[in-house]
Formats: structure tokens, sequence, C-alpha cells
């Protein structure tokens, strides 16, 4: 494992919530691969959500948590940052535009489909009205999207099916040209068909941006990615090439979670 | 068996009684006004004299200044309560920590709590002689009733807005700042429009009720039947006028004050049902 193919670290890295007296992540240390796919998997509770949510520092929405170790993350010149130092709402601001988050349920936002799209790069400081649109159609091209949406860019997002809606966020973060995306069980709200489309959409993105994705099933990690964490009671248990994991585990429990014995 | 009908029957009656109410208060005060209706007609609402002739049989009677001084001060409440309230509520969903949001949130309801009399008390005594030393006047009037009036609505418009801000599912709000959204733009572009029905309901409310509200202002607006020609003028609204003529008014007179009534319910009837069954009984998805 060549740091250089690195996009994230994660070193001796423990997460305990505001008031809990045990940490819920316990000394993980979990390399984050360039341009791959990342799954984590495990028994509800197991803590990958939470780990996740560390990734963006979204966490600290609430205050009292609290952090020890490293999570570096490695930006495109190839200087390493440690996001755990980050204090300043600017900052925050900046990582998230870097780390970009989608989640289980879709969330567009009470505004058009353009806007929808739009927003983070209004955000980040973008006003010229034809480099908004060449980047939200784009955006919408890169999430699958586009062909659904072009003649109703001014119609509200709300409109849409539960399946578009959550590959128009994938679009919106999309549109910020994140470095990493992290998916925490982005397709358990939805139907089979939609499914189908996400988890196509995101084995595409990789071309693009490292994916990181928390998931509950089993096929969708085994299909999708390149390297899966089996993560249990706060403890990353195993981390491998997926292949590795689903056919060969090292540890019991990983055969045992994998296999549908437990979980 | 027989307890069961008889509980709904008693349901049953408790249920319409409230709707016979209120057809039967519109028609008695359309009744009432009658006399004045045909005797006035639409001119009712523009004409600014209110003079009983000298045997008290008949006069002159036009709800023009009470419409503008009731107009006024709820617009001037309004002006100075809705900023604050949204202040206020959006304090209390997205700012305080919950040591301090709690005891505020209770404060808040229980100012909502306080009989307007005693507004209307301390305005006097209190309020009107900051006022008179600070803007000019004379204390009380236009200005003093409608700065209380917003101290009277902000609790119950806060509480209200701060209510429907709550709804805003948690993971909409975790999307836009994992966008890079600050916590005022979370504020701006998904907190309000998410409840937008909710903040414009409780601004209606408040209208309505401040339209209404009697006791503090009578105390306060200083009720003189002239147009205020200045924000500090001494005027008079219409539940004012209503309060303080009831007792001797006859025939014309009486018949003009249930026409100046019905007006009010009217308008604060159509109010009430806008913002109730258009901005807070429709749910945003």
């Amino acid at each position: 494992m060549a740091k250089e193919n690195l996009v994230m670290e994660i070193k001796d890295f423990s997460f305990t919530y505001a008031g809990a007296e045990k940490p819920s992540l316990k000394k993980i240390n979990l390399p984050i691969e360039e341009n791959k796919i990342t799954a984590m998997i495990g028994p509800s509770g197991c803590g990958k959500s939470t780990l996740l949510r560390a990734m963006n520092r979204i966490h600290d929405l609430y205050p009292g948590n609290k952090y020890e170790g490293k999570i570096n993350l490695y930006k495109a010149d190839g200087s390493k940052q440690n996001i755990l130092d980050i204090k300043k709402e600017n900052d925050f601001i900046k990582l998230r535009q870097e780390v970009g988050m989608i989640f289980q349920k879709p969330t567009p936002f009470p505004m058009s489909i353009f806007d929808n799209v739009a927003y983070g790069l209004r955000l980040s400081g973008i006003k010229n009205r034809s480099e908004l649109e060449g980047r939200v159609e784009k955006a919408l091209k890169g999430a699958a999207i586009l062909d659904e949406t072009k003649d109703r860019l001014k119609e509200s997002a709300l409109g849409m099916s539960g399946g578009q809606q959550q590959r128009l966020c994938i679009a919106r973060a999309v549109a910020l040209k994140p470095r990493v995306l992290l998916f925490d069980e982005p397709t358990s709200a939805l139907d089979p068909f939609s499914t189908g489309a996400i988890e196509e959409l995101i084995a595409e993105l990789k071309e693009e941006v490292s994916v990181v994705i928390v998931t509950h099933n089993m096929q969708q990690a085994s299909r999708l990615s390149d390297y899966t964490a089996f993560m249990y009671l706060g403890d990353l248990a195993e981390y491998d090439k997926t292949e590795k994991i689903f056919l060969n585990p090292t540890q019991k429990l990983t055969e045992d979670y994998i296999t549908g014995r437990f979980g | 068996m027989m307890g069961g009908k008889l509980f709904r029957n008693f349901s049953f009656f408790s249920a319409t009684l409230s709707f016979f109410l209120l057809v039967g208060i519109f028609a008695i005060l359309f009744t009432y006004a009658q006399e004045s209706m045909h005797e006035f007609g639409f001119d009712f609402l523009f004409n600014g004299t209110w003079e009983a002739d000298e045997d008290d049989e008949g006069g002159i009677f036009g709800g023009f200044i009470p419409i503008i001084g009731t107009l006024l001060s709820t617009i001037i409440a309004m002006v100075i309560a809705t900023p604050l309230a949204m202040g206020i509520a959006i304090f209390l969903t997205e700012i305080a920590s919950e040591a301090i949001a709690k005891p505020v949130s209770i404060a808040i309801e229980l100012l909502a709590a306080i009989p307007s009399i005693i507004y209307g008390m301390w305005g006097l005594f209190y309020f009107a002689p900051i006022v008179q030393s600070t803007v000019g006047g004379n204390g009380v009037g236009l200005l003093t009733a409608g700065i209380v009036l917003a101290i009277m609505i902000i609790p119950f418009m806060a509480a209200i807005t701060r209510d429907s801000m709550n709804t805003t599912p948690l993971v909409l709000k975790e999307s836009a700042y994992a966008m890079g959204a600050t916590k005022f733009e979370v504020i701006k572009d998904v907190i309000m429009p998410y409840s937008k029905g909710g903040i414009i309901g409780s601004i209606i409310l408040a209208l309505g009720r401040a339209l209404g509200e009697t006791m503090a202002v009578a105390f306060l607006i200083g009720s003189v039947m002239s147009i205020p020609r200045n924000i500090t003028d001494p005027t008079t609204s219409i539940p004012v006028l209503l309060a303080n003529n009831f007792a001797e008014a006859q025939d014309l007179e009486m018949s003009s004050m249930y026409y100046l009534a019905l007006i009010l319910f009217v308008v604060s009837f159509f109010i009430i049902t806008i913002a109730k069954f258009y901005f807070l009984g429709r749910k945003v998805k």
C-alpha cells in the first residue's frame, strides 16, 4: 500500500460521542485508496456510519464529541492535512467541499432542480451564470440524470421520484468536484430498479473521485467495491481487497457475517 | 348502551355548537348593523365623522378613523414584531445551546400567557413616559400602542415559528452543511424555505390577534376621534371605540358600532382562515 495512492488515511482513530463513557470507535487504522471504492460493512451499531461521518467532520454540528488519532487527507498537490486539526468554520467548509456526503434518504433542498445542483457552486463563490449552467449540466450528466431533467430544471426538486432525487443529490455533490465522496447507505430507501441505477453511477464515479460507501447490503459491497472494511463493535475487524474478504476472509467473524450467520 | 348514545349525542352537540355560535354571531352583527348599512352604505368606510345629534336620535357616523387607527397600530406592531420574532425563533432552534434554549422557550410561552390588561397597565404607566421622553408626543398614541402590541404578539409569533422551524429534518440541514454551507446559509436556504408555510401562518395569526386586541390598546392609543398626523399622535381603533362607546350609544350609533364590529369580524375571520387552512394546515413534504 504505497502512500501515493491514498486519498485518506485513518490512523489510530478513536471517537467518543458527547456524554458517552466508552468510545464508539477504537484505534481504527484504515487507508482509503484513490479512485477506488471502499465499502464499510458490519452489523448495526458497529461504528461504520460513525467513522464515515468523522471523515467530513459532520459530527461537529453537535457539540461535545471527542476525537483522538489522525485522519489525513491527501490533497491534489500532494500535501496532507490532518482533518482532525480543523477548527475554523472556513476550513470546515473547504473540507466538506473536498469530502462530499450522500445520505441514506434523498435530501433535495426545497428549491428548483437547477438551484439544488448550483447550490454548492454558488456557496463556493461561483456567480457567473454561464459557468454555473455549464457545471450544473456537466454534473447532471455525470450523475446520469440529465436526460430526465433537462426540460424541467426550473421545477421543484421535491416533485422528483426517490431514485431521481438521490441521483440529484449525487449530482449536487459531484458538481463541487470533491476528492472523496462518502455514501451513507445511499440505496437503503430505494426500490431495486433505482438501486441499480445508483450502483451503476457510483461505479462510474470512481474515475473522477474516491468513494467510501457504508452499506448493509452484502451483494452491493461485493459487486461495487474494490476494498472492503468489516467493522465490529467499534473495531476494524478486517480490511482487504473485496474478493479476498468475500472469498477467503482471514477472520472467522468476517466469514460468519458475510455468510449471514449473524448481523 | 344508553350511556353510549347519550355520550355520542352530547359530543355531537358540543362539536356543532361552535359552528352555530359562529354563524349566530355573524347573523346578529349583520342584523343589528342593517340600519347603519342602509343609512351610510360603503361610504361608512371612508367617512371620518362620528357625531351624534344633540337629541341622540341620529347623527353621522363613519368608520374611517377607527379603521385607519386599527390598521396603523397593527402595521407598526407587525413591522417591529416580525423581525424580532424571527430572530428569537432562529436563535432558539439553531444557535442557542440546550441549556439556554429551554429557559428562554419557557419564558416566551409564559409571556404569551400574560393577560393583555397587564400589558396595557405596564404600557401606560411605565412605557408611555419612556416613549414620550425619547420621541416626543403625549405618551399615549399610535406609536406606544403599536410597540406594546408588538411586545404582546412577539412571544406568540416566535413560538409558532420556532415549532415550525423545528420540523426541518436534521438530515436536510446536515446535507446543506455537507455542501459547505455556513450556519447562516443553512438558515437562509434550507430552514426558512422549509418552514415558510409555518412562518407566514404565524405572521398572519399574529396579525389577526393585533387587529382585535382591545384592552391594551384602549389604555395606550389615546381614544381620540382624530386622524393621526404624526406617528406619536393619539387616535382610536375599532375595538377601542366599541369598548368605550357601548354604554351610552343608542339607535343609529349603536347600529354603526355593530357595522364596525362586523367589519372587524369579517376581516379577522378571513385572516385566520387563510392562516390556519392555507399556511398552517398544509404540511410541507
